[in-house]
């Protein structure tokens, strides 16, 4: 018990006195959990609606694919990412193992499968009317994409939240790939798992609460986002 | 467009670009750095020594050294596989073998300290007060068999467990089996173990400077066993061959170990304290104690890298002073 409440005090006191060492942590794990959901994104998006919309052979084969990408587990992708970035690799050359890089690239594997993957069924449950009678009114392919994406915000969104949970909260593949360099690829969790090692809970729980805080503001702005989305 | 819609959009908008632009500053600052990686063992990390020998070195050269800390076996596979400049590791055996299979160069002994076996202090196996470490061990097995003890052991790989096993094979034992309950393999760094076996009321096999900075928190525990001659444990400092792998920074790794085994590394080295006791005990220019503990040709190796200038290009000099970018360049070149 005495652990819980020394490590809750001292927790406190390094959120509040701006230690800068835990901020740099944190504000690694956004950059690099962040990037990772905006390319996830600039990709997923259009490939997934593209999916969603278009009927062609192996169609169903296709997103039995991605949907079985999105349980990837974190440390077959981190293994993977080690083992193409490593020095003696087929990309060693660019010298990115244990980068922030790296560990953007690891994340971005696990992102893209949800973010294709609940595009497509969210762009696939738009209602066949709407899309019918976007083309009746003279609309053009391209114009009838829009009009669905449009109607598919919310699930897009959702997409969004899901897969930067996901990826900040991940920890077997930013280990493997970063490496848990101090000041250089340390993010919250695997910090937690260091400084619990080395019997620092004060720390961990520090990070540990400030991952919780990250998750839900982000949370609850896109939360907001949706709601305020649905009531027009 | 409704009201609600359009402060939803501008509110969007901004947080988007606040975002891209916070993240596009903080990219381009982290990646303005000279690097070098070194791979070593947890024990010379999660002791502090690192933290406190570094920084001299790394103010000095304008460098950011990262450390990867594994074990020992962990540390020369990923130098091996070319992804790591230098090794600051424990065990002759994989050290001698990562030299000569032309993946390390230059293998000079920097320091030592030494294991000890600690346990709970009731002592069920009945240890305590001996300076036999093989001795030690038949009876951890002994009163393991019986139940009444149990030892953890690190299984990765690491200096420690590969001198735990070696101490193994003396007795004529191999521990590692299913039906062995009293022998539990953890796969974890050496302060894991040590909270693990404190946990546990275990017994386990530690290097002084780890036992000394987690002391605290190991209430159950107590140094049971030690000052076996076995049981000295000396580090080398060795460069990734560079003929094998041109893309790593050889030159700076070359200046951190002329750092380490200098005078003034050495010295440093030596004045590391946690709970004023020294960890770590500087070998390199104490050439007789060196070729002992597993360096014979330690004399040999200080001179080559005494003799090794770190030849700086006029550009590198202005680097150094203006902390300009062009220095990664020219090392790596």
């Amino acid at each position: 018990m005495n652990l819980i409440l020394e490590g809750l005090v001292k927790a406190f006191w390094l959120i509040v006195s701006l230690d800068r060492e835990v901020y740099e942590i944190m504000f690694l794990s956004l950059r690099v959990s962040g990037i990772a959901v905006l390319i996830g994104a600039l990709l997923g998006v259009p490939s997934g609606a593209t999916v969603g919309l278009k009927e062609f052979f192996g169609k169903r084969f296709l997103v039995s694919i991605v949907n079985t990408l999105m349980g990837l587990p974190p440390v077959v992708v981190g293994l993977l990412v080690y083992l193409v970035l490593s020095t003696s690799g087929p990309l060693g050359v660019f010298q990115l193992l244990y980068t922030p890089e790296a560990m953007i690239i690891a994340q971005l594997i696990m992102v893209i499968p949800i973010v294709m993957g609940v595009t497509i069924s969210t762009v696939s449950s738009v209602s066949k009317a709407i899309k019918e009678k976007a083309l009746s009114l003279g609309a053009t392919n391209w114009q009838m994409t829009l009009r669905v994406l449009r109607e598919a915000r919310l699930g897009i969104l959702t997409a969004l939240i899901v897969s930067f949970g996901a990826a900040i909260s991940e920890v077997g593949a930013v280990m493997i790939v970063g490496g848990n360099i101090r000041w250089a690829t340390r993010v919250l969790t695997t910090a937690i798992v260091f400084e619990t090692e080395l019997g620092e809970f004060g720390l961990a729980i520090a990070l540990g609460l400030i991952l919780l805080l990250l998750a839900f503001i982000i949370n609850w702005v896109l939360t907001y986002l949706q709601w305020s989305g649905l009531r027009r | 467009m409704s009201r609600r819609t359009r402060i939803l959009a501008v509110f969007s908008i901004v947080a988007v670009v606040a975002g891209a632009i916070f993240l596009a500053l903080s990219y381009g600052q982290s990646s303005r750095q000279q690097n070098l990686v070194l791979a070593t063992t947890t024990s010379t990390y999660d002791s502090g020594l690192l933290d406190y020998v570094l920084p001299v070195f790394e103010k000095r050269h304008n460098v950011k050294v990262n450390i990867i800390s594994k074990g020992t076996g962990d540390s020369i596979e990923i130098a091996k596989r070319g992804d790591a400049d230098l090794v600051l590791v424990h065990s002759r055996k994989l050290e001698e073998q990562f030299v000569k299979d032309g993946y390390g160069v230059h293998r000079v002994g920097v320091m030592y300290n030494d294991f000890m076996i600690i346990g709970p202090s009731d002592d069920p196996a009945g240890i305590a007060g001996g300076s036999n470490a093989t001795f030690a061990f038949e009876h951890i097995a002994k009163a393991g068999a019986e139940g009444k003890a149990v030892f953890i052991s690190r299984a990765d790989k690491s200096g420690t467990n590969m001198l735990e096993l070696s101490i193994w094979s003396t007795v004529g034992l191999q521990p590692s089996n299913k039906t062995n309950t009293w022998y539990i393999e953890a796969g974890a760094g050496m302060g894991a173990v040590l909270r693990m076996t404190n946990e546990k009321n275990a017994y386990t096999l530690t290097d002084r400077a780890t036992w000394f900075s987690f002391r605290s928190q190991l209430p159950h525990l107590t140094v049971l066993v030690e000052k076996d001659r076995i049981l000295l444990n000396p580090y080398a400092l060795i460069l990734v061959n560079p003929e094998k792998y041109p893309q790593r920074n050889y030159k700076t790794a070359l200046a951190l170990v002329k750092f380490m085994i200098s005078e003034e590394g050495q010295r440093l080295i030596e004045s590391f304290r946690k709970e004023n006791q020294m960890l770590f005990f500087p070998i390199a220019r104490e050439f007789q104690l060196a070729n002992r503990l597993g360096f014979p040709s330690q004399e040999h190796e200080v001179e080559w890298y005494d003799s090794q200038e770190l030849e700086l290009s006029f550009v590198e000099l202005i680097a150094l002073r203006g902390n300009l970018e062009t220095f990664r360049f020219e090392s790596d070149s």
